[in-house]
């Protein structure tokens, strides 16, 4: 009945409006107008500037009421920071070649709008005007390539030799990490042994693999570099981590890497976001299907000590021969239904 | 039909109008409907044909954008009426995931290429190059009339593949490996997708077979005296644009061949070690990045596909409603030029976060941010070109002002997304998607509407009601900024793109009132492109008559034309040029025609003005 209702409404509206409209074009006619009048050209570009002026008011006062989460309050990461910086000297830029044209757009439209007795000025080009406004944004643009490129260079360098190794392995839907043991190497991997057993293929033959161990969460310790090594096993998928500003793609058959160091401790920063529940997440940036959306994974950055006692807490995933218990999560394979997958993340149990 | 177009003077004598009602009996045998309206090899039917078709994909992509925004402000209510629209898609009012992921890919899919390609440059090219270079038609009218029926073939494969049971593709319109190849990874991977790759097939045959014509007849069929320094920026616009069809368009089309390879006969171009639904695959050796270097390779350069025929229509209506020459001539036809050069080799700025060699990406950096610099330009004279005018504000001046806001706004973004640095948190959030929509889609349409409000009298012979173009106009404008403005914050707390809901992650789940709010402006501004199309449909038949042949006193050669023009364009010999097109304001001229031979004072004038 509603449904009926609101649809009656929005014709009598749609009717309403077309008949008004219908009637000013008879009167225009009748007067002999053309498409345009002196009162229309005014009162366009009076609605014109009114628009700039309460859209410029509307954006800064949407900024502030979203000022919190603007960059998600601020980096914890080292390499974060600089990206930071160079978000901010790219705004102020932008922001006032944004304000400038369009205050100057805008205004001319009412301050030239045509009327009587106004006439156009016929100017057709400036080659001094033209180079000016050539060479400057060439040079602002060439300052910030400049910036961007030592900026992406000092981000994507190499890692330092004693970075940490985290694999992270996505599927549809959710991660498989891997630590490297007490030996800090990785065990080898063959495709070809990937089974439901052995989500990962891990080489068993390879004795590095044999202190591997596969957490629920992600555990990094504060200001030591890590390296993440990441792929996927079925569609791309995005390592995302947006406190950290890190995204990189996981692709099936192709390695990729990121390395950075985190600077903020998860304890530190539920202090300075003022919120005791406070946990880095993990997502998926990269369209992986249909819970593509739903690929959350904890990840905790750890003091010294913290970061000391979880990692005595894991246990290998290897299981000498003979035993049955193979992780419960290797079983989970394909697209996993959205109830099931809101429980979400691989759990791992040993 | 004695009138003969040459001595057009540059003050129209509006009574002339109404001898040339009559123009289309001439000059041709009888033609019965069919031959006329739907195998018609009239450019300027041809182009009333894309411009129709293009706006049911308009109004259809438009609404599936509706379906989707609904879920995302309102995750956890149920909407009855979508299962009776959308039937199992929205199984008890709640839109599936799967077939969320098919509405935005076929969203995306739809507005990119059978509207802002098919819709915008097929409609104008058409239309505008034989009636503004002084051509009767197309350099192979047959050919112009198969790229239309190849439009309409792949608009039908891909009507098809909404219908079958896996549903349509839904591994959005990049449709990247192995998400799109596998049946096994989505639903809409399997015959949908194939139906997809054969839709964008057909699609790209339409695009080359136009695209031909649009060259050849700019090359070829102008008329005595328009230089290519004469002619309008529309068709430098046009111009440009098929030449980046034809050059890019194919390498996607390879890409699809190659893709439906992978998927049908077990080749591995795109996929490598892949385990999936419990098995290993056999495919060994290919790249899913290869795929994107193919998929952008078109991709990119497909925006400046979209936006320079909108740049092109903008340029044109706003040095007329100025009543001023449009500002640097030549510094806007380079600028088209670099832009079309520039837009090859910046594709992979789209993959900075894909493994990209550094080294790669930074000379990806170089390119990108280069770009802005003929972009910069080109804002700088249209503003320059409204400066010290007469600005009439028509519904189609005030979309091409629109236009110019739109893209300052959506054109700053890219100079952060392009520099790859800033595109590490930014990739692939609502930054992206507020990006996009402002600079390529909206600036897009604002330019394909103050085309279409322009040229309305010229292809129907009478005006679109201007107080519904006015509540068109405004509508769009502010709500697309209420849409698309909130979007950057979403981006900037990092909160990603092609979600279906939010409620998992903690740090993205704090917009729900900015998600209704989106919506509840997507409707309002879906609303007001109903009344656009109401006022269309209706104005061709009852609309205000056009009473003389150049009612916006402007320059170019479409309105030497009769009223009505027929199949041939000019009744008699096809007018000679003499100038350039941009002669407004000129000497103590409200304006002079193309077709006025330069006399001895505006020299003077000339030489005093330089």
């Amino acid at each position: 009945m509603t449904g009926i209702l609101v649809a009656l409404v929005v014709v009598l509206v749609f009717a309403i409006v077309f008949l008004a409209a219908r009637a000013t074009e008879l009167l225009g006619v009748l007067k002999g107008e053309g498409e345009t009048t002196d009162s229309s050209n005014l009162t366009n570009s009076i609605i014109l500037v009114s628009f700039l002026v309460l859209g410029l008011i509307a954006a800064l006062w949407s900024y502030l009421a979203y000022e919190d989460t603007y960059l998600l309050g601020g980096s914890a990461s080292a390499h974060g920071v600089i990206i930071d910086q160079m978000f901010i000297w790219t705004s102020i830029i932008c922001l006032i070649v944004f304000v400038v044209t369009q205050v100057l757009l805008f205004w001319f439209v009412f301050k030239y709008r045509s009327r009587q007795g106004h006439k156009a000025y016929f100017f057709s080009h400036d080659n001094k005007l033209e180079i000016v406004w050539t060479v400057i944004p060439a040079i602002v643009l060439t300052v910030l390539v400049a910036y961007g490129i030592d900026t992406w260079y000092k981000i994507t360098g190499t890692a330092p030799k004693e970075a940490r190794v985290v694999e992270v392995t996505a599927q549809q839907f959710n991660w498989l990490v891997r630590y490297p043991g007490q030996d800090g190497k990785l065990g080898d991997r063959e495709f070809q042994l990937t089974s439901g057993d052995n989500t990962l293929g891990i080489d068993w033959k390879d004795a590095k693999s044999h202190d591997d161990f596969m957490p629920s969460e992600i555990h990094m310790e504060v200001g030591k570099p890590i390296l993440f090594k990441l792929g996927a096993k079925d569609v791309l998928h995005s390592f995302y981590l947006p406190h950290f500003r890190v995204k990189m793609d996981c692709v099936p058959g192709i390695p990729t890497q990121f390395w950075f160091n985190p600077t903020i401790t998860t304890d530190s920063m539920r202090i300075l976001k003022n919120n005791a529940k406070f946990d880095y997440e993990l997502a998926c940036a990269e369209l992986c299907g249909s819970s593509h959306w739903n690929m959350r994974f904890k990840v905790v950055v750890d003091s010294h000590e913290q970061y000391q006692k979880w990692l005595a807490e894991q246990q290998p995933i290897y299981k000498p021969e003979g035993s049955e218990d193979a992780p419960a999560d290797s079983t989970k394979t394909g697209p996993a239904a959205p109830t099931e997958a809101s429980t979400h993340t691989s759990e791992v149990r040993h | 039909m004695a009138h003969t177009t040459v001595t057009t003077h540059e003050e129209i004598s509006h009574g002339h109008g109404v001898h040339h009602d009559h123009a289309h009996d001439h000059g041709h045998h009888e033609q019965n409907f069919i031959e006329k309206y739907i195998f018609s090899q009239d450019h300027k039917i041809i182009a009333k044909q894309f411009l129709i078709l293009g706006m049911a994909w308009a109004i259809i992509g438009g609404l599936f954008s509706l379906f989707f925004r609904l879920q995302l402000a309102w995750p956890n209510e149920t909407f009855p009426f979508l299962e009776t629209l959308l039937g199992r898609w929205a199984e008890g009012g709640k839109l599936q995931a799967n077939y969320y992921y098919a509405l935005v890919t076929m969203h995306g899919t739809i507005l990119v290429f059978f509207v802002l390609t098919a819709g915008l440059s097929g409609t104008f090219s058409n239309f505008l190059i034989p009636l503004q270079v002084g051509a009767r038609d197309m350099a192979s009218p047959f050919m112009n009339m198969l790229s239309f029926w190849f439009f309409v073939l792949s608009s039908i494969v891909m009507t098809i593949s909404l219908f079958v049971q896996t549903g349509p593709a839904s591994g959005g319109w990049t449709a990247y490996p192995p998400l799109n190849a596998l049946p096994q990874a989505a639903p809409g991977s399997g015959i949908g997708m194939d139906l997809w790759l054969a839709s964008i097939g057909l699609f790209i045959i339409s695009v080359a077979l136009g695209g031909l014509n649009y060259v050849t007849t700019v090359i070829n069929m102008r008329t005595k005296g328009m230089t290519f320094f004469r002619m309008p920026l529309t068709i430098w616009a046009f111009f440009f644009t098929a030449i980046i069809g034809l050059l890019s368009f194919p390498v996607l089309l390879a890409a699809a061949i190659l893709m439906l390879f992978d998927r049908n006969i077990g080749t591995s171009f795109f996929m490598s070690d892949i385990y999936i639904g419990g098995e290993q695959l056999a495919y060994s050796g290919g790249s899913p990045i290869l795929f994107q270097h193919l998929f952008w390779f078109l991709g990119h350069p497909e925006v400046y596909i979209i936006i320079l025929p909108a740049m092109g229509l903008v340029s044109e209506v706003l040095a007329v409603n100025s009543r001023k020459p449009i500002f640097g001539y030549k510094a806007m036809v380079f600028s088209i030029l670099g832009i079309t050069i520039l837009s090859f080799i910046v594709w992979a700025h789209h993959m900075f976060v894909t493994g990209l060699n550094p080294f790669v990406g930074s000379i990806f950096v170089l390119f990108t941010l280069l770009i802005a610099v003929p972009s910069a330009i080109k804002v700088f004279n249209w503003i320059t070109t409204i400066w010290r005018g007469d600005l009439k504000l028509t519904n189609g001046m005030l979309f091409a002002l629109g236009f110019v806001s739109l893209f300052i706004s959506g054109g700053l973004t890219g100079i952060y997304l392009g520099n790859s640095s800033l595109d590490i948190p930014l990739h692939d959030t609502y930054f992206v998607v507020a990006h996009f929509h402002i600079v390529m889609g909206l600036a897009a349409f604002f330019g394909m509407f103050a085309g279409i409000y322009h040229w309305y009298p010229k292809m129907f012979g009478t005006f679109l009601n201007k107080t519904l173009g006015n509540i068109h106009f405004f509508i769009t404008l502010i709500g697309s900024y209420m849409i698309f403005w909130p979007m950057h914050y979403m981006g900037l707390a990092g909160v990603p793109r092609r979600y279906f809901q939010f409620d998992v992650f903690n740090q993205f789940n704090h917009f729900d009132n900015l998600n209704k709010f989106i919506t509840v402006f997507a409707i309002i501004v879906f609303a007001a492109q109903i009344v656009f199309v109401f006022n269309f449909f209706y104005s061709m038949f009852f609309g205000r008559k056009v009473t003389s042949e150049n009612p916006w006193e402007a320059t170019t050669l479409e309105w030497t034309t009769p009223i009505n023009p027929g199949h041939g364009n000019w009744p008699g010999e096809i007018p000679e040029v003499h100038r350039w097109p941009y002669d407004y304001s000129k000497n103590g001229h409200n304006f002079i025609s193309q077709t006025v031979p330069v006399t001895a004072d505006e020299l003077e004038f000339d030489k005093a003005h330089h």
